[in-house]
């Protein structure tokens, strides 16, 4: 067998996150000074504790072979960003030790280095140069870059101009013609609008069918389950999950409260959503079971979410959507139902429940992703938090399910009892 | 799989890899030529800048030096005489202040793409030679102008620019590092190239200065440069061997100095940036 194209040994990354620090930006010589003078008043003990070690990553090990596609997961805080930055080199580790073999190419933002003054031409050759092409290389793909992005038209207008839709879509255009043998991926898919997003997977399912290595970091389970056949999940800095990635994305959206199928959110501050509104609860209950982590396909599924509507006389539609394990998107949908639909909501929490029939979804694991839009119809903001909640649908076998008696496998993202009707002519 | 890269954490002080720096060459191309093309836009004079400035600084000191004041610059036209030492100075202050915050204002290539950084306070540095290459154009119109022929010195100027160049690397080196932890460089550059503009003959000889002060005016290493300027450009210049050497022996120590604080610095950039 080859050798490892990634091999990760014991790597540790220390950082020191001094209170001066912490506060603002840089340190002045004056917080310097002032430290270091308020040292000369202190005892020993105290001195340490004013500089709080943060191992961002401790004990990492893992290897990757050639052409493996790994996810990596974890809370914000864990560590992916970190671990990426190191691998691509941007920070230097601590301790430990990674053996690389092969040409790197890092994807940790879409358009580094792009420049507002500069046309959409000149930054496809000053971003692809930053990201490690060679001006040749540029050359060959500018038409095929162009296409990608879809902007042929406004090739030659400053990129302060364009709309940050095509912003993003130039600048994915060039990451995705980068041609390394491993790419490091960070959430940059994040960005963008949903048909642009779809092509940009697409294309990074071509890279590993390619046998390129990807690394890739995501928030969305949908993404990690559909693009990697591995994920590691990072935990405070260690990797505490190296498994195929349906499994590790089902046991880590477990760990939160120790369910998938709830959801709270403790601190408004940092709950999902905006200045309008935020999430603060998500629930799944089916039958006479709140909190159901796995779902009989025959009960009907009920899903609860509860929010902060912080501003007064806000519009707000609650929406939902459904992926399988394999990222599939199975439905969206968003409440037009209710008394508040399109009515402005004083200030206050509110609950919002959808639900699902009985022998509709498909024997799967549901991945929920949960979003709220504000504002009139023509002027609207939303957010979307992916993989709130998931949860699993399983088929009892009892032969009143859609499958009936039959145990072989029945394939379909839903699974509906329909109506059939035979006769003989 | 060709090559194999080993990440390790740094150990004490690695050297500068040239190596790597001639592998990022484009990149470092496409940098200056970024700056170049963005330097100018969105003005009405454009590159025009480049060429009324330092006429504009020419003109005024030749007002305030040789009118008012009746300094003379023994035979050589007062205007030349100024150029020449603007010349220098103008590549030199740019090169500083650019140079200094070229690190702070690419925090964002830092945090996120590996290349060496080394690049980026060069660049900052060597795009100035745009500037300095029109204005040398123009210096050059005005020799035709005063009739003034310059003599075989000049075959020395390639060397007094590399100095030059030297000289604002070595200062960018070192404020560019130190400015990535602490800020407070950003606010003392402006008053530092100030007063190092008046210690420094732009304006006026420095044959000017009273011998016991001498010694400590060409600590200043510009002016050595500037009056290296003159005698390559000019023919002739107040530059007394001892003091010139002990300028060039100056800018070596400050490069050195710069690039030692640069590559101790250099690891911890992408995290306090």
């Amino acid at each position: 067998m080859s050798k490892p194209i990634i091999s990760v040994e014991n790597l540790g990354k220390k950082y020191i996150i001094g209170k001066i620090i912490h506060g603002r930006g840089a340190p002045t010589f004056r917080d310097i000074f002032n430290q270091k003078l308020g040292n000369l008043f202190r005892r020993g003990e105290d001195r340490k504790k004013d500089d709080t070690i943060l191992w961002a990553l401790k004990g990492v090990s893992f290897d990757v072979k050639q052409g493996e596609v790994v996810g990596i997961i974890g809370r914000n805080g864990a560590g992916k960003s970190t671990l990426l930055k190191v691998l691509s080199r941007i920070t230097e580790p601590t301790e430990g030790k990674v053996t690389i073999r092969g040409r790197v190419a890092s994807l940790l933002e879409v358009g580094t280095g792009f420049s507002g003054e500069l046309t959409g031409r000149e930054n496809i050759f000053l971003n692809g140069s930053i990201l490690g092409m060679k001006k040749a290389e540029i050359k060959k793909k500018f038409d095929e870059i162009v296409a990608f992005s879809e902007i042929e038209r406004f090739i030659d207008t400053p990129v302060k101009r364009y709309s940050s839709g095509m912003y993003v879509r130039l600048a994915f255009a060039v990451a995705a013609h980068l041609d390394p043998e491993i790419l490091v991926v960070d959430e940059v898919l994040a960005v963008g609008d949903a048909q642009f997003q779809k092509k940009c997977l697409g294309k990074m399912s071509d890279v590993s069918k390619e046998g390129r290595t990807v690394l890739f970091v995501s928030h969305n389970m949908a993404t990690i389950t559909r693009l990697c056949a591995r994920s590691l999940c990072l935990h405070e800095g260690r990797v505490i999950m190296d498994d195929n990635a349906p499994t590790v994305v089902h046991k880590y959206l477990s760990t939160d409260c120790g369910t998938t199928a709830y959801r709270k959110w403790e601190d408004l501050q940092r709950a999902p959503g905006n200045d309008t509104v935020r999430l603060l609860e998500m629930q799944v209950n089916s039958g006479n079971a709140e909190r159901s982590e796995i779902v009989d396909i025959r009960k009907s599924v009920e899903i609860k979410m509860k929010y902060y509507v912080k501003e007064q006389d806000a519009v707000v539609r609650p929406f939902l959507v459904f992926y399988n394990e394999e990222g599939v998107c199975l439905f969206s949908t968003t409440d037009f139902d209710s008394i508040w639909y399109n009515r402005p909501r004083p200030r206050g929490i509110y609950t919002s429940k959808l639900e699902i029939p009985g022998n509709f979804l498909s024997e799967c694991n549901i991945i929920i992703n949960a979003g709220l839009t504000t504002g009139e119809t023509e002027v609207y903001k939303w957010f979307i938090e992916p993989g709130v909640l998931s949860f699993q649908v399983v088929d009892t076998l009892e032969g009143d399910s859609a499958r009936k008696n039959n145990t072989t496998s029945y394939p379909g993202v839903v699974r509906p009892i329909l109506k059939w009707e035979s006769t003989q002519e | 799989m060709d090559k194999e890269l080993v990440i390790k954490p740094p150990k004490g002080l690695a050297a500068v890899k040239l190596k790597e720096i001639w592998e990022y060459r484009e990149l470092f191309y496409f940098l200056i030529w970024r700056d170049v093309k963005v330097r100018y836009k969105q003005t009405v004079l454009g590159a025009a800048w480049a060429i009324v400035r330092p006429v504009m600084s020419m003109v005024v000191f030749t007002f305030i030096f040789n009118k008012l004041a009746g300094f003379s610059a023994e035979g050589i036209p007062y205007q030349l005489f100024t150029f020449s030492g603007i010349l220098a100075w103008n590549f030199f202050s740019e090169g500083l202040t650019g140079g200094s915050q070229s690190l702070v204002g690419s925090a964002n290539l830092i945090s996120k793409v590996y290349f060496p950084r080394l690049i980026i306070p060069a660049a900052a540095v060597l795009r100035g030679l745009v500037d300095f290459g029109i204005a040398l154009a123009i210096f050059v119109g005005f020799m035709i102008y005063y009739q003034y022929s310059p003599t075989v010195n000049i075959l020395l100027f390639p060397f007094v620019l590399i100095w030059g160049i030297a000289a604002s690397l070595a200062f960018s080196l070192l404020f560019s590092s130190i400015s990535v932890k602490y800020r407070d460089i950003a606010h003392a550059l402006p008053y530092v190239a100030q007063i190092l503009f008046w210690i420094s003959p732009v304006g006026y000889s420095s044959a000017k200065i009273p011998a016991h002060l001498e010694f400590f005016y060409w600590l200043n290493p510009m002016t050595g440069v500037i009056e290296s300027f003159r005698y390559t450009l000019l023919g002739k210049a107040y530059l007394p061997p001892h003091l010139l050497l002990m300028s060039i022996f100056l800018t070596v120590i400050i490069f050195i100095v710069g690039l030692i604080t640069f590559r101790s610095m250099e690891k911890e950039f992408a995290d306090v940036i």
